[in-house]
């Protein structure tokens, strides 16, 4: 019987998660075609998105790689933008937690943005699943994700290979970029970050190494983190007010 | 062909591999149920919000495809595609706006 739940609970997870399909298969895509502008072979590409398996990251460690920037700046600009992980991976731990070791180091591997929401919201809702459900249901989440990712990063670099120069490709990385952060803004905290992180990344484009990055996302996280706990001082106020 | 010398490719896949596996388990493993400092994940909560649009920005500001020489057309292509992303809420209908943008800008080339 409760094997039988399990099974439903990753099947669950895996239709839930269908509609993703079509947000991680298009990122895939771009992501091959421009590994192959970036000079970048089948095997290479498949290796990259099938080992870090995060879209973002994957974009910022390119763009980096083709502008010359040492590999330290490469690496840490690339897992600043993972550091969301870290937060996901924390948030899903009360939930989580209490399955076997390996389990855990599996489901690691499968913290993705996709996965996490809707897990998330899914565990808020249903307090009674089970632990061995809970994770049927994560891994469920990337069923179709995960092999979209990667097969769609490998039609990318075949299509890509193909593609002329004068089709102004170089400029689909900043549009890719753009159509992640619009949905991302989702409260006033957020924009404030974004705004600042956008104010210092002009001028500290100037910094050698590639550095402006770095010192820009310090200072967003910052002011986002600042800005929080304004708007949550203001609200306590104005709720003691009344 | 490749700008990209291979021992540096793959230094950073196994880097980035590496790493991004660590961030993914270092709650769900060694924390177990014990709770994160609240300043920790305030802060993470801003990390992609603030590193996306840091990257980006020089990179429409300074258009590659004109050598850096700051483009109105370049400019409006990443103003409408970011708009419809942020009022849509959708990153698909964002993705199809920086699709037309793109084939605009190819025919206005």
């Amino acid at each position: 019987m409760a094997s039988s739940t399990t099974k439903s609970a990753f099947w669950q997870g895996f239709r839930d998660s269908a509609p993703f399909l079509f947000m991680a298969s298009p990122f895939g895509f771009l992501f091959g075609v421009l590994a192959a502008e970036a000079g970048l072979i089948v095997p290479e590409a498949f290796a990259f998105s099938l080992a870090v398996f995060a879209g973002a990251a994957q974009f910022t460690a390119l763009q980096l790689m083709q502008e010359n920037a040492p590999l330290l700046i490469v690496l840490v600009s690339a897992l600043a933008v993972n550091l969301r992980m870290a937060m996901y991976s924390a948030s899903l731990t009360p939930y989580l937690g209490d399955a076997p070791m390996w389990q855990r180091a599996l489901a690691a591997y499968f913290v993705v943005d996709q996965s996490y929401a809707l897990s998330i919201v899914k565990f808020e809702n249903e307090p009674r699943m089970t632990t061995a459900q809970r994770m049927a249901y994560f891994l469920g989440t990337n069923g179709i994700v995960t092999p979209a990712w990667v097969i769609a990063t490998v039609a990318g670099v075949m299509a890509g290979s193909r593609i002329p120069e004068s089709w102004g490709v170089d400029f689909v990385l900043p549009l890719a970029f753009l159509t992640m952060i619009g949905p991302m803004l989702r409260t006033p905290a957020h924009i404030v970050a974004c705004l600042v992180a956008v104010a210092t990344s002009l001028p500290a484009a100037m910094l050698p190494y590639n550095l402006g990055l770095i010192v820009a996302g310090i200072a967003g996280m910052i002011a986002g983190a600042q800005a929080e706990l304004w708007l949550e001082r203001q609200k306590s106020k104005a709720e003691t007010v009344k | 062909m490749s700008s990209i010398p291979t021992p540096v490719l793959w230094t950073v896949i196994a880097g980035l591999a590496l790493g991004s596996y660590a961030l993914r388990f270092v709650f769900l493993g060694f924390m177990g149920g014990r709770p994160i400092a609240p300043w920790l994940m305030r802060h993470l909560r801003y990390t992609a919000v603030a590193v996306l649009p840091a990257l980006v920005a020089p990179l429409v500001v300074w258009p590659a495809p004109t050598d850096g020489t700051p483009s109105l057309i370049h400019f409006a292509a990443a103003a409408a595609t970011f708009t419809v992303g942020y009022v849509t809420r959708n990153v698909l209908y964002a993705l199809a706006a920086g699709g037309v943008s793109l084939l605009l800008l190819y025919l206005a080339a």
